[in-house]
């Protein structure tokens, strides 16, 4: 049979998805044994004309994770799309926006002021910001533009599958040994496909869930958890009810409340809306019925920073999924 | 240009703030047309999705009308609102929303005269406040 052709891509990232790749550790022998990795500038010193002589269509698969948010990252995820039979959204900022999507709470203009102006070790008085052309002498340099919001994949190509995870995990990356033999033998998982559970978080975790209620709201380093029992139970804000398992739930087991990376659940569009609304289920409703709307109030201001904490990585497309001004 | 008319989207309680409604329309009062009520069993059954999502479509306020702490239908579900909607007003000026655009009224059955003045009053301030911001950004 013959060798299938993979690339892997990259937008905003902090290439922890490549390491990810790498730490399937020898099975990567069975990675490359199925597959001629044609693009991965991470790993090795392929450019961009590397990806552009191939045909419509001639590479397998195209894995793209990092967040869009520049002109040359969208360029990339559209030859990608154009050169590939099949595209994969890998880790959570392909996926949903990721960490790199908050910045849809700012713009680039308050970006600029901020990096190129405002702090204190900047000294800029003529407030020089980066251009994408310039001309230098009879040289025209050029740059690519920074877009004023970060983008999922899926805001900017046809997406086939999707990988999620910040980074994703072992386990479920290996699974892409199987789905690659199977693009060998012509077979391709449905359209839309997440590699990852039908469940969530909660599903997998081993905490021991007793009265679902709650009458603080902790941050990690405020309290000390009782290592057997449900994080979110005893103040601390999890993530678990509104987020897709696969995970094994890592973090919760080393005692971390779940930060939401693998995305909303199946049938889910909102991560923090479903969330809200589990807080909002648990939150002071022992005798709910004589709390008065002050007490709710004072223990809901624990939660400091509700964008943050709901949308960590999905902000992007959430259904409010930028800070309008 | 003709005065700014806002579209509040009002989703009221079938047992209270619904029947509410009903008696002030029997009674004849008068309030301004600007909302579109839409019925649901219980004001706890109001998914913050389906808040956002109206957001997102471009209403300029947000109404969610249910029964007096303590006369729910269904014995809790008000008491879940509450809490959604205050997570909710924590959220949105965060997202550049003013958080006055959502408004949770507790409004019984026998209250028709109540409904009309909320309403009244919320549609004002909603005009002061002017149209969404996400009108028109949305995609």
């Amino acid at each position: 049979m013959s060798k299938l052709k993979l690339a892997i891509g990259l937008g905003s990232t902090c290439s922890g998805c490549d390491i990810a790749i790498l730490d399937i550790a020898e099975r990567v022998l069975e990675l490359v044994d199925l597959a001629d990795i044609v693009f991965w500038p991470t790993a090795m010193d392929f450019k961009l004309s590397d990806l552009e002589k191939f045909g419509e269509g001639e590479i397998d698969l195209a894995l793209y994770h990092g967040t869009v948010r520049t002109s040359e990252q969208e360029h990339i995820a559209h030859l990608l799309r154009e050169k590939s039979k099949a595209v994969l959204a890998f880790g959570s900022c392909a996926c949903f926006g990721g960490i790199p999507g908050l910045c849809n709470l700012t713009s680039r203009d308050e970006i600029f002021r901020t990096v190129y102006k405002e702090t204190p070790s900047t000294d800029n008085p003529d407030f020089v910001t980066p251009q994408t052309e310039v001309e230098v002498g009879k040289f025209k340099l050029t740059l690519p533009e920074l877009y004023d919001e970060g983008k999922a994949l899926t805001q900017v190509i046809d997406v086939d599958y999707f990988l999620p995870g910040c980074p994703p995990p072992v386990e479920l990356i290996e699974k892409l040994i199987p789905v690659l033999r199977g693009m060998q033998a012509g077979e391709l998982p449905p359209k839309g496909t997440v590699i990852a559970s039908e469940k969530t978080v909660c599903d997998e975790c081993p905490l021991r869930k007793e009265n679902k209620m709650i009458d603080r709201v902790a941050r990690v380093h405020e309290i000390i958890p009782d290592p057997e029992r449900c994080l979110l139970e005893q103040g601390i804000l999890c993530m678990g009810p509104a987020t897709r398992g696969g995970c094994g739930a890592r973090c919760t087991k080393a005692l971390m409340p779940c930060r939401g990376c693998m995305g909303p659940p199946p049938g889910v569009k909102d991560q923090g809306a479903r969330m809200i609304s589990a807080i909002a289920s648990i939150l002071g409703v022992e005798e709910e019925g004589q709390m008065s709307e002050e007490e709710v109030a004072r223990i809901i201001d624990g939660i400091k920073d509700p964008v943050g904490n709901f949308y960590r990585f999905t902000l992007p497309t959430a259904l409010l999924n930028r800070k309008v001004r | 240009m003709a005065e700014f008319e806002p579209k509040i989207i009002g989703f009221c309680c079938n047992w209270c703030a619904y029947a509410g409604a009903d008696l002030a329309g029997i009674s004849r009062l008068q309030y301004p047309p600007n909302l579109r009520i839409i019925r649901v069993m219980c004001s706890g059954s109001v998914d913050p999705e389906h808040i956002l999502q109206a957001f997102r479509m471009g209403a300029d306020g947000v109404f969610i009308g249910g029964c007096h702490p303590g006369d729910c239908h269904y014995i809790s579900g008000n008491y879940k609102t509450m809490r959604k909607v205050m997570l909710l007003k924590k959220l949105l000026p965060q997202l550049g929303l003013e958080p006055e655009r959502l408004r949770l009224e507790w409004i019984s059955a026998a209250e028709g005269a109540r409904f009309a003045q909320v309403i009244t009053e919320f549609t004002e301030q909603i005009k002061k406040l002017g149209p969404n911001p996400w009108k028109g950004a949305g995609r």
